[in-house]
């Protein structure tokens, strides 16, 4: 029979290995798929992986498209490894959407490069007052947080929909529920001439090393992990497992309304009713595909962003649903969860006893 | 130096050549839904394969579906706006986007469907859908045995208030005792909270459904629990053979047929389009069993007065939900107050989200 049995000693190079094997396998099982559809499988990748690559344009819709996966990825793989499952990054997403759009409207036609910073702050905020709840739930009554953060998602789109539907309409916009385009103080400044990319992702990057210091250099960080590994260690050591909930969802909910505010005023331009394509759920694989690093997540992040820009290439080059670019996140999440497997344990055959 | 100039006039001669050998007109199209939902984004599919139908080669279609309304929009449409000459976004969210990146390809011709921006190269169009409405509602009216009709909407928007409006008066007509009850998804299309929301409706009474939502789920309820519904956007009858009435058909192709016909032949410009049933673009499905010929052959008539003109399902006296005043007897609503059309007629309980 086969039995899976702890490494001894872990193999840290599998850790990196994994997530490039399962790349892998996605990239054949993809080929696979597209040469069961009749397409020829190199061409079909190249449309799929390579073509978004060949333009300045998009390169930039790229890096637009990876910033709020990256943000949130970094944000979640924190309290992931707290063994705190925030699962709502996406409400948290859109109440910081929300907030820094209230602030942009709030502000209109004000001039002034505080806008932008205001509106951050306010998005972060949002973020952060969204994510407590769970956290608060959690410490307090100790509610289920997985569930708790997930139906708040909910309950955010809906308080979108309403603020578009109401306070936040545009006046001028017929009673569409939708609000005023911002002004150009409260847009993002953007890196490229051509394309949508903006400030946003330099700040992803800075960000990203900075809580890889956090969580390996930090107490606070040391804190996180022993947290998520040996819960009955942490508590031996005195670590407040509930302070270690609040920092996981606040740093979660900050980096999720961050994200928020960069895609209202970096991507729209205004709110809407929908204002995220799933962000907040996208960047939960996004933070297992780094391997809970934030340095992984960048790539990760990037990665995932091509996928769907792949599908839409896909789309208007070969003709393909978009059913494809669910089925290869889809491959690319399982092949990813059975190498983590291996690289934990080892793979034995031993008689039955 | 005579070489290179030579070589440089060759190239050009043979790109003319390439040109004039009719490049095919390259049509993209952006669908908020996937082609199979079975309502509203394959009619517009529909529509674009009538397009192939009409022009053959001159023509080179290319679809991209489930486009969310969000941020992505904007890319989807600038990635087509740069490989093709015309660009449909069928969606009402799709408004700023398709503007935004109409004015970075002034040579890129866009039609939006249901906006109300226009710009050189953006025109718009829609379909009066309030005039099916009104058919339908007379025979929801004449069909409840509750009085209870039950109706999906997505969003409050004009143009879903004013199909309510017109369902509603209509069936008041026939039924004075009629109740509308409404529930708002917030989707265009989700089939589960759609299915949901019929369950609910039927829970509290309602026994003819109508949807202003674009899946087949809600006519699938109504088949498991015998009652009625409405077709939204096509022929909805693989769905619930038994359970529906009639439907409302938005057929795009004779629009989308002509306006690619007058871009082929120079002819094109921002036109703002609102058909109804004298243009073809909003037809009937056809009748279930379950309506009786006589009520078949009144709703035909409804239909046919209002494509002649002699009937405006609007036309007063009307009150608000409130009770002022909003037409006067015999008065019929003009288009902008159509377009904007923000509030509840009056017998229609709840209020409307704001």
């Amino acid at each position: 029979m086969i039995v899976l049995e702890p490494w001894e000693t872990r193999r840290a190079w599998l850790d990196w290995a994994s997530p490039l094997i399962a790349i892998a396998l996605t990239l054949v099982g993809g080929g696979l798929m597209f040469w069961v559809l009749g397409q020829s499988p190199l061409e079909a990748l190249r449309i799929f992986f390579i073509q978004p690559l060949t333009s300045v344009y998009g390169v930039s819709e790229l890096l637009l498209k990876a910033t709020p996966l990256i943000l949130i990825g970094i944000g979640l793989s924190l309290g992931f490894r707290a063994g705190v499952w925030n699962i709502g990054a996406e409400g948290q997403l859109v109440m910081g959407g929300v907030t820094a759009g209230a602030v942009a409207l709030a502000l209109y036609e004000v001039e002034s490069i505080w806008v932008i910073p205001a509106m951050m702050l306010a998005g972060i905020a949002g973020g952060m007052l969204w994510g407590a709840i769970p956290a608060l739930l959690k410490t307090r009554f100790n509610t289920n947080e997985i569930l708790s953060s997930l139906m708040l998602t909910y309950v955010a789109g809906l308080f979108l929909s309403l603020m578009v539907h109401g306070p936040l309409k545009d006046p001028d916009g017929y009673n569409f529920p939708e609000s005023r385009l911002f002004h150009d103080a409260a847009l993002m400044p953007t890196l490229f001439e051509q394309g949508r990319a903006h400030i946003g992702f330099v700040m992803a990057l800075i960000i990203a090393p900075v809580a890889a210091f956090l969580l390996s250099r930090h107490v606070l960080g040391f804190q996180l992990r022993v947290q998520g590994v040996a819960p009955n260690a942490a508590r031996f050591a005195g670590f407040s497992s509930k302070r270690l909930v609040w920092l996981s969802f606040l740093l979660g909910g900050a980096l999720a309304g961050l994200a928020g505010m960069m895609e209202v005023s970096g991507s729209v331009g205004q709110l809407v009713p929908i204002i995220s394509p799933g962000y907040g759920f996208t960047a939960i694989i996004v933070a297992f595909l780094g391997r809970l690093n934030p340095l992984g997540v960048v790539p990760a992040g990037l990665l995932m962003a091509l996928s769907y820009m792949g599908g839409e290439a896909a789309q208007i080059e070969l003709g393909l649903p978009n059913a494809v670019t669910g089925v290869f996140q889809g491959m690319l999440l399982f092949f990813l969860l059975s190498t983590a497997v291996i690289s934990d344990y080892r793979i034995r055959w031993r008689a039955r006893v | 130096m005579q070489v290179t100039k030579w070589m440089a006039a060759g190239v050009a001669a043979l790109m003319s050549v390439s040109a004039l050998a009719a490049d095919p007109l390259k049509i993209g199209f952006v669908y908020v839904g996937p082609v199979s939902d079975g309502g509203w984004t394959y009619e517009h599919n529909v529509g674009r394969l009538a397009v192939e139908e009409a022009y053959g080669d001159k023509v080179e279609t290319t679809f991209v579906e489930s486009v969310s309304e969000g941020p992505d929009s904007e890319r989807v449409i600038t990635q087509l706006a740069q490989s093709h000459d015309m660009v449909f976004t069928t969606s009402f969210g799709f408004m700023n986007p398709t503007v935004k990146v109409a004015k970075r390809f002034p040579n890129v011709k866009f039609e939006h469907a249901t906006g109300f921006k226009r710009a050189d190269n953006v025109a718009t169009y829609g379909s009066r859908f309030y005039e099916g409405r009104a058919v339908i509602g007379t025979v929801a009216g004449e069909m409840t045995k509750t009085n209870i009709i039950g109706y999906i909407a997505s969003f409050p928007i004009p143009e879903v208030v004013r199909g309510i409006n017109a369902a509603y008066l209509a069936a008041k007509q026939v039924n004075p005792d009629v109740k509308m009850k409404i529930v708002w998804v917030n989707t265009w299309f989700d089939p589960g909270k759609e299915g949901d929301a019929a369950k609910a409706l039927i829970d509290q009474g309602a026994d003819v459904l109508m949807q202003h939502t674009d899946s087949g789920a809600p006519m699938q309820i109504a088949e498991q629990q015998g009652i009625y519904a409405f077709g939204q956007a096509s022929d909805m009858k693989t769905f619930g053979p038994n359970a529906q009435l009639t439907g409302i058909i938005d057929d795009w192709a004779p629009y989308y047929v002509q306006q690619v016909g007058k871009a082929l032949d120079g002819t094109w410009s921002n036109t703002d389009t609102w058909g109804g049933f004298n243009t073809g673009m909003v037809a009937l499905a056809p009748f279930g069993d379950a309506v009786p010929a006589e009520l078949q052959a009144r709703a035909l008539e409804i239909r046919d007065n209002i494509a002649n003109g002699n009937l405006h399902p609007f036309t007063g006296p009307i009150n608000k939900q409130d009770g002022s005043p909003w037409l006067a007897d015999g008065e019929v609503a003009d288009d902008g107050t159509l377009l904007g059309m923000n509030f509840y007629v009056e017998g229609i309980d709840g209020s409307l989200p704001q």
